[in-house]
């Protein structure tokens, strides 16, 4: 009785080992958030005083600066627009082409899914310069335009494109053949029956080109020139004062006000988005 | 029902003349495919001919003219050009520094992380969160926090009685800096390929091995490895040339210096074309860049087939 008692005390004192080791490990992944929050909240003089997690006290003024310094609510708005955009055209597409790679038996298939998988494994630093000169020979500079076209014909759209592909095999065909007989058309049978069914597919899908539209850099950074037409990440770099030296506290409140949203979404939606990046992870 | 067939074979009939079924499927399917089809051969196929064709022209972006050069863009960057290799050590340093730590923390993290314990989805979404954060707004925290004397790391590092360098101002600090920060943001995304293939790896085979006295290290050694061997190689691969791609992380943290200590070939492609409007040359890194990105793909498959 009392070595049963002492291996469950034993058990429990490695456990605690265990979950305090790995929050060690774990500090520079939470870090740097904790520390973005607390130096967003802070005056330019104290962030460079004596390190401490709580500001001595509460700047939000930081937070209202971030608005006038820049078209901050514009930018955001920006972002928020281009990945919905990005999203919806993407889901669109990908689960169209998708659907006729997994049900549609046509000649030279396998050679299109070969032509596309390829392109996965290409840079976009590779074709940017040629995309630079057709975005600005189609006169779409300094517009959000390439921010939409790229992303959704590029890379990501293909990834998506093999995921709804690898979703649609493993659904059962006897549903849709039930559709065709019933007088559905190949697009009817594709929107009203093998869309619905493949709900978590497409969340896959929408999680990963979401977060990809909001996080991209190298585009806006090469086709933006305007303050208000600006996206997040653009808008995150450009907070310096007339030196080029960083406003940090401006900088790291904005930051905060970037990341925040998505990472409250992360906590709360975890697992789905945890799965989805494994899902186009393995077919990458 | 019956009626319902029949008006569905009667429509059936009047397509079948002009159109037979197959015909019909052929063209449904380029239907479908087409968007996907277009945008793939206007901002990915023509480009990529684009790049080729551009990497033998000299051009001038105020002007506007271009003319051929043949391979003379190749040459300034293999022979004439000492940047260049710089640039490509910095790159294979780059990718021999993050690969190895990547894959070896992701695997470490994945084993502690794959069987049920209390706290366990905790620590996966802990280790996950900085892969869902923007690249840009990590380098910039992390660039705040690696700041000279001022920056918390250095003066955490004072409290234990130890001088940190000048992280992001000194070449070989920064390089190690970009490397350590690069991994910590990403190695969650390989945590979790990790932790889907030991899910799937039977537990019979544990049990089994243990019954026969095999230590927690054998158990490893013999099953666990071997049978993450695909995964591992995929990983690999992926990640391999992930670090070849890295470009906003680099941007922010350090702009490719100091002294070029951290001028990488994404990096150094977006500088010529971009910022020194040398089309021709900064096409010719691309393709240079495509070029071994390609062999590294090409290695991955060959590598794949021999184990099967």
């Amino acid at each position: 009785m009392t070595n049963l008692l002492s291996q469950r005390r034993l058990k429990v004192i490695k456990q605690i080992c265990w979950t305090f080791s790995l929050g060690v490990v774990a500090i520079p992944f939470v870090f740097p958030f904790l520390w973005m929050i607390s130096a967003g909240l802070k005056g330019p003089s104290e962030i460079f005083g004596q390190p401490s997690l709580i500001p001595t006290e509460l700047r939000w003024s930081n937070y209202l600066e971030v608005f006038s310094y820049q078209p901050f609510a514009r930018q955001y708005f920006n972002s928020l627009y281009i990945a919905v955009a990005v999203t919806v055209l993407t889901l669109f597409i990908s689960s169209l082409a998708g659907y006729a790679l997994a049900r549609l038996r046509f000649a030279g298939a396998a050679l299109v899914g070969l032509f596309l998988v390829s392109a996965l494994m290409v840079p976009e630093e590779v074709t940017i310069i040629p995309n630079f000169f057709l975005i600005r020979w189609l006169g779409l500079s300094d517009t959000h335009w390439p921010l939409i076209l790229l992303p959704v014909f590029g890379p990501q759209g293909i990834v998506g494109t093999f995921l709804m592909r690898q979703y649609f095999l493993a659904l059962p065909k006897e549903l849709e053949e039930a559709g065709k007989m019933d007088g559905l058309s190949r697009l009817g049978v594709w929107w009203r029956i093998a869309l619905p069914m493949s709900r978590p597919a497409l969340a896959a899908v929408a999680i990963i080109t979401f977060l990809n539209s909001w996080n991209l850099f190298l585009e806006p950074l090469i086709f933006i020139s305007s303050l208000e037409k600006f996206t997040l990440p653009l808008a995150l770099s450009n907070f310096t004062d007339p030196y080029g030296l960083p406003l940090w506290h401006l900088q790291l409140a904005a930051t905060t006000l970037a990341v925040g949203p998505i990472l409250i979404v992360y906590l709360i939606a975890q697992r789905q988005i945890i799965e989805s990046f494994a899902l186009s992870g393995v077919k990458g | 029902m019956a009626r319902k067939l029949a008006r569905h074979t009667g429509g059936q009939e009047k397509t079948v003349p002009w159109l037979t079924l197959k015909m019909r499927e052929t063209m449904e399917a380029w239907l479908f495919i087409s968007p996907t089809l277009a945008g793939f051969l206007i901002f990915f196929v023509g480009p990529l001919v684009a790049v080729v064709w551009y990497s033998l022209t000299e051009w001038n972006l105020l002007s506007q003219q271009s003319v051929f050069v043949g391979l003379d863009n190749y040459q300034d960057a293999l022979v004439r050009n000492a940047d260049f290799w710089k640039v490509v050590r910095n790159s294979i340093i780059f990718a021999i520094g993050l690969v190895p730590l990547n894959m070896g923390m992701a695997l470490a993290l994945a084993l502690a992380l794959s069987r049920p314990f209390r706290g366990v989805i905790f620590f996966r979404t802990v280790f996950f969160a900085p892969v869902v954060t923007s690249a840009v707004a990590w380098a910039i925290v992390w660039k705040f926090l690696l700041q000279g004397d001022a920056g918390f790391v250095n003066q955490l590092l004072a409290q234990v009685g130890i001088h940190g360098p000048n992280w992001l101002r000194e070449p070989d600090w920064a390089m190690v800096a970009v490397i350590i920060t690069r991994v910590i943001k990403m190695v969650g995304l390989n945590m979790i390929l990790y932790i889907a293939a030991l899910q799937a790896i039977p537990r019979d085979y544990e049990a089994a091995a243990r019954l026969e006295g095999a230590s927690s290290w054998q158990i490893f050694r013999m099953i666990t490895w071997p049978l993450l061997g695909p995964t591992t190689l995929v990983i690999m691969v992926i990640t391999t040339i992930g670090s070849f791609k890295v470009f906003d992380h680099i941007y922010l943290m350090t702009g490719g210096g100091p002294e070029n200590g951290t001028l990488v070939l994404a990096f150094y492609i977006y500088q010529q074309g971009f910022q020194f409007f040398d089309v021709g040359y900064a096409s010719a890194l691309a393709m240079i860049m495509f070029v071994i990105v390609m062999g590294l793909t090409i290695t991955q498959l060959a590598l794949r087939r021999r184990d099967t």
